[in-house]
């Protein structure tokens, strides 16, 4: 394991990596490509934080936790809400905000806040020739240069290795609640889910969960804020879908808190034997997916725009799909799965030649987590 | 400003490539009339112009392709516009380009509410998005100052901002898809209507490129439901640093107000003297606007005006009604116009981190004194982006050079601070000359890299965003 402590020795080590190199944070995904492990956890440490310029630099090896305690001692929180990938792929290890901005990873309030991409301002990289390069900044509004920013977010180490990022941060609200109907349909929830989105109430988780935590369809809707405000958007959100259905609201915070950290690291799914695939449609196609995949087990978040599938092992679900825009990904997959189907989805053509000739550019010599991001 | 010499061999081919042009497009869509011409030799950074070889104006995103595929076969560069509205030159031409005008392409594709977008043809205006979906409530929330005039294409470009952005952030967080042609006439579909992409995120690669990688023709776009109210308090201080402190603690106490803007002194004279909005004469003035129903607008109001109190604001003033509102606005919106009433002026565009705003404000006030020009300052306080105003007379011979080297020196000072050259109008031609303040060698090297990728012969909008020297290899070779 190649393990530098510094931007510095990051970028040393790749400039002089004779061969394919496994980069990693605190390798929650578990093991993501062949090659010599490249471990960036000892590039570690928050490097600035402005509570009120809603400003956080953090070295990419930074654990989310420690990030987590820095914010809410300040009460501010990393928005997008990145899910804990621990419990559903069965690993150990510490989350890292690089592994994390590498990802692209954001939970239930991305339809609202926004993903992590959104929240990121500039960061600081090693590419595959072991040059330290930038984009962005610490700035929230930056239009010089290209973004390469957004192009870093969510490309799994494969362009460059990130050692440092820095983020907006947001306030934490002071109160939350959860408003619960049972038994709705598919069609029916992600209809219900709509109409919350869609009014002024700003609603930030919209979920849907066909077995629910009592084996009784589950429709979930968050608000968040001052108290007053969500005591307030909870009444009126009551009162625009009195007609669906029975609603409960909870609003004890730890409770609220557990039903939505459980949607967000895909708690049901946990543990049991499948392929876990994760799909993005748009939200009313949500429940054509859930049909296209009979026999397996589905948990909507995102309004429905987002598809969690628990499928039979194996079982190619983009054919399945076919016809449904949007895209499939397996985030969870049998040794026999994953031998057969990519993780990320083919391009088409034209699509797939930029990405190659991006991937050409960035790291030349083909040896920063080879094929993890081959469609 | 410096451009580069055109390309001797498409100049001596120019009948060949309007008649090629012709081929492909109905014939009003192609201009090459120089009594025509003129209305594109410039954009809103008027100080310079150049009249192209030609103008099209397809209609379809198949006629875009066919322009595109013509004039990479004949090596011509090609400068999108989408209205015009630049600020940073990003749609002048050269002698030897075709502006790619998207004006003719204003449809709205597709509406809809239960999944919260729009998709149009790119070359609609901002507020006409917005309008198109107000019978329900709804908008788009990117509002550039130009959005009357300003196309979506522009706006993807350029990754436009607007004064809300501290909470519904820039164009980059609200587009979900483009249709995009590249230089060599290939259509790609990038995005659509579901959230982030599962490869690379082309989409927010191509979002802020200033149209070198590709021509946008259609856009899909997250529209929101309106709030169901907004009003703003107007507080004033007798010193920036008080401002800037009250700012601080506004963010610090979890309220995230929809916009916070700031003026300086010379700009609340001046907007005084212009639209009378009733604006105390002080050092600084913040304009703070929440949203919601009207309790909780009461309730915010009121924990931002106890905080506004501990800082002993000179005046104080909550609306109450819509046209209290309008008037508190009315200052802030003319503030431009006041402006130019007073001389011309070149609009800044850096962003600087909040908590170095008093020490900007020092800084670009000693710059303002040694230059003998007066600067004026108005900007989105919450996200740091500056708007200093530098007054010049652009009939006095050198005060516009001059004007731009004080324009330089307050963009370094940005960059210095840990801000940027530009929050929102994009580098254009008019910061492409300060680039390597801000990056490195290498940094800029990889941009160009990732234009290789999408335009591996430099056609598209060529001149722009990189110094020209160090994009000159690239250029000339292509």
């Amino acid at each position: 394991m190649i393990a530098p402590g510094s931007e510095a020795e990051l970028a040393e080590a790749i400039a002089g990596a004779a061969g394919p190199l496994a980069v990693r944070g605190g390798g929650t995904r578990g093991r993501v490509a062949a090659g010599e492990d490249l471990s960036v956890a000892g590039i570690s440490g928050v490097v600035l934080y402005e509570p009120e310029a809603l400003t956080l630099v953090a070295r990419a090896g930074t654990p989310m936790a420690e990030i987590e305690a820095l914010l809410d001692a300040e009460g501010q929180r990393l928005a997008f809400e990145p899910m804990d990938h621990r419990m559903l792929l069965g690993t150990e290890g510490v989350p890292t905000i690089g592994g994390v901005v590498a990802g692209n990873v954001s939970g239930p309030r991305r339809i609202q806040a926004g993903a992590c991409r959104d929240a990121l301002l500039g960061l600081r990289f090693v590419d595959g020739m072991g040059q330290v390069l930038k984009s962005g900044g610490r700035v929230m509004k930056n239009v010089t240069g290209y973004d390469l920013v957004r192009l870093l977010a969510g490309s799994r180490g494969t362009l460059g290795v990130l050692s440092e990022v820095s983020l907006k941060v947001l306030p934490r609200p002071e109160a939350a609640a959860s408003l619960r109907i049972q038994g709705l349909s598919d069609v029916e929830a992600v209809a219900a889910l709509a109409a919350a989105l869609g009014s002024p109430f700003e609603v930030t988780g919209a979920a849907h969960s066909p077995r629910g935590t009592e084996g009784t369809p589950e429709t979930l809707i968050r608000v968040e804020g001052f108290a007053e405000s969500v005591a307030y958007r909870s009444e009126r959100l009551c009162a625009l879908l009195a007609d669906r259905g029975e609603i409960a609201v909870e609003t004890e915070p730890g409770r609220v808190a557990a039903i939505w950290s459980g949607l967000r690291d895909v708690a049901a799914f946990a543990g049991r034997p499948g392929d876990v695939w994760r799909v993005s449609v748009r939200p009313s196609d949500g429940p054509r997916v859930g049909a296209a995949v009979q026999g397996a087990e589905v948990i909507y978040d995102w309004g429905g725009g987002l598809v969690w599938v628990l499928a039979e092992a194996g079982s190619d679900l983009r054919a399945a799909l076919a016809g449904i825009s949007g895209h499939a990904s397996l985030v969870r997959a049998a040794p026999d799965t994953a031998a057969r189907l990519r993780a990320v989805p083919p391009e088409p053509a034209p699509v797939a030649a930029l990405s190659a000739g991006l991937r050409a550019r960035f790291d030349p010599r083909g040896i920063l987590n080879p094929g993890l991001m081959d469609g | 400003m410096q451009m580069p010499e055109p390309r001797a061999d498409v100049l001596a081919r120019k009948a060949r490539i309007l008649e090629r042009l012709g081929s492909v497009l109905p014939g009003r869509a192609v201009i090459h009339d120089p009594a025509e011409t003129r209305a594109y030799e410039c954009d809103a950074l008027t100080a310079y112009r150049c009249p192209p070889l030609a103008v099209v104006l397809p209609g379809s995103t198949a006629e875009v392709a066919a322009v595109l595929k013509v004039c990479h076969e004949e090596g011509v560069p090609v400068v999108p516009r989408g209205a015009g509205t630049s600020l940073a030159g990003g749609a002048m031409p050269t002698a030897d380009c075709v502006v790619l005008g998207i004006a003719r392409m204003t449809r709205v594709l597709e509406i809809d509410y239960e999944d919260r977008i729009i998709r149009v043809e790119a070359g609609r205006t901002n507020l006409s998005v917005s309008d198109a979906v107000a019978e329900r409530d709804f908008f788009y929330a990117p509002d550039p100052s130009s959005q009357l005039a300003c196309a979506i294409a522009g706006n993807v470009a350029m990754n436009s901002g607007g004064a809300h952005c501290l909470k519904y952030g820039v164009t980059t967080n609200n587009l979900l898809g483009v249709t995009m042609v590249l230089m060599d006439g290939t259509v790609v579909e990038l995005g659509g209507g579901h959230l982030d992409a599962a490869g690379y995120d082309l989409l927010g690669l191509v979002c802020g490129s200033e149209g070198q990688l590709g021509v946008v023709t259609e856009a899909t776009l997250r529209i929101l439901r309106k709030p169901e109210g907004a009003r703003p308090v107007l507080m004033g201080f007798d010193a920036v640093e008080t401002a800037g402190r009250c700012v601080a603690d506004i963010i610090r106490a979890g309220v995230l107000p929809v916009a916070i803007e700031f003026m300086d002194r010379i700009c609340i004279r001046a907007t005084e003297d212009f639209a009378h909005a009733g604006y105390p004469d002080c050092a600084a003035l913040l304009i703070v606007e929440v949203e919601g129903a009207p309790e909780e607008i009461d309730a915010q109001l009121g924990l931002i005006c106890q905080i506004a109190r501990r800082h002993d604001p000179v005046v104080l003033r909550e609306s109450a009604s819509a046209e209290e509102s309008a008037r508190i606005w009315l200052g802030r919106k003319s503030a431009f116009g006041a402006m130019g009433r007073i001389g011309d002026y070149i609009c800044l565009d850096g962003t600087i981190p909040v908590s170095q705003l008093p020490h900007v404000l020092t800084r670009i006030a000693e710059i303002s004194a040694a230059a003998g020009l007066a600067v004026g300052n108005v900007f989105h306080a919450g996200d740091g982006n500056m708007h200093p105003l530098i007054l010049f007379d652009a009939n006095k011979p050198g005060d516009l050079e001059k004007c731009e080297a004080v324009g330089a020196e307050i963009l370094k000072l940005c960059v210095e601070v840990g801000g940027c050259l530009t929050g929102e109008h994009g580098v254009g031609v008019e910061k492409r000359e300060l680039m390597g303040v801000q990056f490195s060698a290498a940094d800029l090297e990889i941009q160009m890299a990732v234009k290789d990728v999408f335009d591996p012969g430099w056609l598209l909008n060529p001149a722009k965003v990189f110094p020209l020297e160090a994009s000159r290899g690239r250029r000339e070779v292509a």
